[in-house]
């Protein structure tokens, strides 16, 4: 790739990066917690991100970047106090700073900054004016006036300029070098130089930090002034610049003591100087300075995602290796041998570790999905009208990138529907005796092995009976059928079903909580509501820390060995015979402890050849799946509990219904892992759950 | 066959050619990334009877098809003595089980005819042409082609 | 004649342009994160030809990197190239004052920052 292109794509990267860290800045500033660095944080994010869209030519953006930056350096300086109002229009400004980011990294979409940029200036005191001086080349400001005033017109016929150049002794402090500063000189055309050493003592009295010298030059064949005081740019403010033009005059006379130096070699009496100087101030110390510096910070690496993968796929086939070699010593019958035995159970356990390390590499806090929900907030309270504190906790919560990367589109959707739906309008809430600002809390943390993240806001809690009347209006519940509010509640999880009288704009319509729901389920994940009506609702979303490993249950249905993720797995059990009644055409109901599941067989769901046909000889696992309650599955036998490592076959073939992906076992082969949902699923669409609700009054 | 002097590399292409149902059939040697004994397949559920199953490539899952069922001609029982051969067709990579790999030929294309109206529709999805060498007719295999269909698969309808 | 080159830049963009530019020109380039890894980094590799360093960094910004620089380290007489988008004086006072050589404004020119480094170092 062009080395430019790569460059552009880790300012982006960059860009990414640096808005979240404004965001953050911004957010503490709003909650009155800002200090000092945090606002210079804030302030350097954005410098950042002007700087480098300067070196892409993104025009508007830096226009806007710069405005933005000039009011956070007048707080940063003090002038400008960060009240709430400002912060306000910070915020604001921080969010069209990353719309014009998006469009520069798009190359399209235009950025409405007008009304903002507005704001902007009445806070920084300048006008519109300022703007045109945002950075474009400023080297004209780095000069101070030059003694000859009259700027004579480059003549045609090269000509001649006399330069006297006297370096003051801050010239050498700061590492200036007059013999450069004539190397660069002689670049423009022929030089004669002269030095002057009139004002050179003798060595006694010699003082290495002082300046003694000075140099007559006469440049010929430059036709341009301008480029002669570049030249001398960084160093005018410290020395006696003199630039004439000249007629061409005879060469000078010799003025110095000592012979006129040779062509621009290395003169001997300036090295010394230099190298005197530094001695003389050494004072031996090469330590760091009193200045003090932080305890070194946590020392992060930054590695290619790609190698990571790859680490994480080695040891996943490490442990698949592990888990043959046992079961091949099982077979050889060598387990006998203590030896043996406990070689292959430290061999486990250090592999367990290593898994575990490994993983956590890969794992990343929630707060990078988190961190885009204050701005989708502001939005949404915009949008609705609605006042909304939005509070965010756990953010340090640590997850697998795996499911890091499918959190966002669910939350989002919680939060909308926690806004659009929940939260009541400020109008509402105060009748209703709670503060006009609806509250709307995102939480997330360990419990159980699953990560589980909770949007719970204080609004007006389900409408249960416009849930209930909507469901069966839609034919998803029958009239008679009695539900528990929880039963209700997570109605809305259904396809099709939206009591929005108006689709509202942003909730849409058929983006429904089905969708979301689906998706969840497709990580191994559940989602469930709960509400208390007139207090508030609150989303429970719980998944995997990581989807690429997954705790199951091996069993044996036929001739085949299936998996099923112990997530879904409620308990095992051996049914009686007289336990199981047949229920209409086909079907088979299971009492469990007085209470009737709907019974299925594995083998004729997978169409497996060589099962039990008697279900009671073999076992049944009753599994929790969203939406239909309890399931019973049955199958032949439990082979065992094992941590799998998940291999997908849908990149090489195409999704199955009812089966979420597969692993490789300890003998080799490849073992199917069931999706209970999708299983239980495609029963229902055969139109028997309804029945079943019914019968079983659930 | 005797390179013709005004050929260009690309008119000549080289094929591994195999056998399945008596037939012989020859896939482009690009696509081909190995060739193993058979090996039982794990049972996909409600997939269409030429997809066997799927084995472990070194810890990739792999689909098989059955060539022969693919052609609508039955399920071959498979024995160690077939082979499966490994491969890549468009962005998948799969198995496709045969009963031998015969030969490796260079094919010219001026020797590959269209294939004939007389051969079954479906079999045109993944037909790329006919050669004729020797006397032997050997159909060529689309391997992209081959599952390019997969997207299509009907599902066989539960068992009540 | 290739140098060898410290960049002091917080922003991984511009770490990488400056990079790509004096590389491009046969330099070679250190790179530091901010002025208190500047220092380290000097530190751990001794003496070098230029550095280059930005203003604006978190934990050391350029002024004090500078001065730090200029005090106590065998680089104390190191050409110190400042980047800047600072258009103020009074910033490129300051940094002048703190002990820079010279200063290169971003966004850079290549050819100027080639340039500003023939008028600082042999």
């Amino acid at each position: 790739m062009d080395p430019m292109e790569a460059i552009k794509q880790t300012y982006f990267q960059e860009c990414d990066e640096l808005l979240l860290a404004m965001e953050e800045g911004l957010i503490a500033m709003e909650n009155g917690e800002a200090d000092g660095e945090v606002i210079n944080a804030v302030f350097r994010a954005v410098h950042s991100i002007k700087g480098g869209g300067g070196a892409f030519g993104f025009d508007l953006l830096v226009g806007f970047a710069h405005v933005f930056e000039t009011v956070l350096d007048h707080i940063r300086s003090g002038q400008l106090a960060p009240a709430a109002d400002v912060v306000k229009i910070l915020l604001k400004a921080g969010d069209t700073l990353s719309d014009h980011v998006m469009a520069a990294r798009d190359g399209a979409g235009e950025v409405q900054d007008t009304d903002i940029k507005a704001e902007l200036y009445m806070l920084s005191g300048a006008g519109p004016d300022a703007e045109e001086a945002a950075p474009t080349e400023m080297e004209g400001i780095a000069f101070t006036p030059i003694r000859l005033d009259i700027e004579e017109p480059p003549c045609p016929a090269p000509c001649s300029w006399r330069i006297r150049f006297a370096p003051h002794a801050e010239l050498y402090a700061k590492a200036n070098e007059p013999f450069l500063i004539l190397r660069e000189l002689g670049r423009l055309g022929a030089l004669e130089v002269r030095a002057d050493l009139t004002r050179m003592p003798d060595l006694s009295v010699l003082e290495p930090d002082q300046a003694y010298l000075a140099w007559d030059v006469v440049l010929t064949g430059c036709d341009d002034r301008r480029k002669i005081e570049d030249v001398f740019e960084f160093v005018t403010d410290d020395c006696d610049l003199e630039i004439r033009e000249d007629v061409p005059l005879p060469p000078l006379a010799c003025a110095s003591r000592t012979a006129a130096p040779e062509e621009l070699q290395v003169p001997e009496t300036v090295q010394p100087a230099s190298a005197a100087q530094s001695d003389a101030s050494s004072d031996k110390k090469p330590v760091l300075a009193a200045q003090a510096l932080e305890t070194a910070p946590k020392q992060i690496i930054r590695v290619d995602l790609d190698k990571v993968d790859r680490l994480v796929n080695l040891v996943g086939e490490l442990v698949i290796t592990q888990a043959m070699l046992t079961q091949r010593v099982v077979e050889c019958g060598q387990t006998h041998s203590a030896a043996v035995s406990a070689g292959l159970n430290e061999l486990e356990h250090l592999l367990r570790q290593l898994q575990e390390s490994v993983m956590a590499i890969r794992t990343q806090p929630v707060k990078s999905v988190f961190q885009r929900m204050p701005r989708l907030v502001r939005e949404l309270a915009a949008q609705t009208n609605k006042q909304v504190h939005l509070a965010l906790e756990g953010e340090a919560t640590e997850v697998d990138k795996t499911v890091i990367e499918r959190l966002g589109e669910p939350l989002t959707h919680m939060i909308r529907n926690a806004i659009d739906h929940g939260l009541e309008s400020p109008d509402e809430r105060i009748a209703a005796g709670k503060p006009a600002e609806g509250s709307v809390k995102l939480s997330a943390e360990h419990r159980g092995g699953r990560i589980v993240i909770e949007v719970a806001d204080d609004g007006r809690g389900i409408d249960r009976a416009r849930v209930r009347a909507k469901a069966m209006e839609r034919g998803l519940i029958s009239a008679s059928a009695s539900l528990s509010d929880d039963e209700v509640d997570n109605l809305i999880f259904l396809p099709g079903f939206s009591t929005a009288s108006q689709v509202s704009n942003i909730s849409g319509r058929g983006v429904g909580l089905d969708v979301v729901r689906r998706n969840i389920v497709e990580l191994g994940g559940r989602i469930v509501i709960s509400s208390t009506a007139g207090k508030g609702s609150r989303f429970s979303l719980t998944l995997p820390l990581t989807l690429a490993v997954l705790d199951g249950m091996v069993v044996a249905v036929g001739n085949e060995t299936y998996i099923l993720p112990l997530s879904h797995i409620v308990e095992s059990l051996r049914p009686k015979a007289s336990d199981i009644r047949p229920f209409g055409s086909s079907g088979r109901l299971l009492n469990v402890r007085g209470g009737y599941v709907p019974l299925y067989s594995v083998a004729d769901l997978l169409g497996v050849t060589g099962a039990q046909d008697d279900l009671a000889a073999g076992v049944v696992i009753l599994v929790e799946s969203e939406g239909v309650g309890r399931t019973a599955l049955a199958v032949d036998t439990i082979i065992g509990q094992r941590q799998v490592v998940i291999k997908s076959f849908e990149s090489n073939y195409r999704h199955i219904e009812g089966i979420a992906a597969a692993t490789i076992l300890g003998d080799g082969r490849v073992a199917l892992i069931l999706d209970i949902d999708g299983l239980v699923a495609r029963c229902r669409e055969n139109g028997r759950s309804r029945e079943y609700l019914q019968a079983i009054g659930a | 066959m005797s390179p013709n002097q005004h050929e260009t590399a690309q008119d000549r292409r080289q094929y591994i050619t195999f056998l399945a149902t008596g037939q012989e059939f020859a896939a482009d040697i690009m696509t081909i990334r190995e060739i193993r004994g058979w090996t039982d397949t794990t049972a996909l559920p409600h997939v269409p009877d030429y997809v066997r199953g799927v084995i472990n490539l070194r810890g990739m899952v792999l689909p098989v098809i059955d060539l022969k069922a693919r052609l609508g001609l039955g399920v071959t029982e498979a024995t160690a003595k077939h082979v499966i051969i490994v491969v890549n067709a468009g962005e998948r990579t799969i198995g496709i089980l045969v009963d031998a790999v015969s030969d490796i030929l260079t094919v010219t294309s001026t020797e590959i005819q269209s294939v004939p109206d007389v051969v079954r529709e479906s079999q045109n999805e993944y037909v790329e042409g006919i050669a004729v060498l020797d006397g032997r007719m050997v159909t060529l295999l689309g391997m992209a082609k081959l599952t390019a269909s997969f997207a299509g698969d009907k599902i066989l309808e539960q068992a009540a | 004649m290739a140098k060898t080159i410290l960049t002091v830049d917080d922003s991984r963009t511009m770490r990488d342009m400056l990079r790509l530019t004096l590389n491009n020109a046969g330099h070679t380039v250190i790179q530091a994160d901010d002025g208190v890894h500047g220092v380290e980094v000097l530190e751990a590799t001794g003496p070098v030809d230029v550095i280059i360093t930005d203003i604006n960094m978190p934990r050391m910004d350029g002024y004090g990197f500078i001065e730090h620089v200029r005090r106590h380290s065998l680089n104390r007489m190191t050409p110190i190239l400042v980047l800047t988008t600072e258009s103020e004086p009074a910033k490129k006072l300051r940094a002048r004052d703190a002990g820079a050589t010279g200063w290169i404004v971003k966004p850079f020119n290549p050819d100027k920052l080639l340039a500003a480094i023939r008028r600082v170092s042999p």
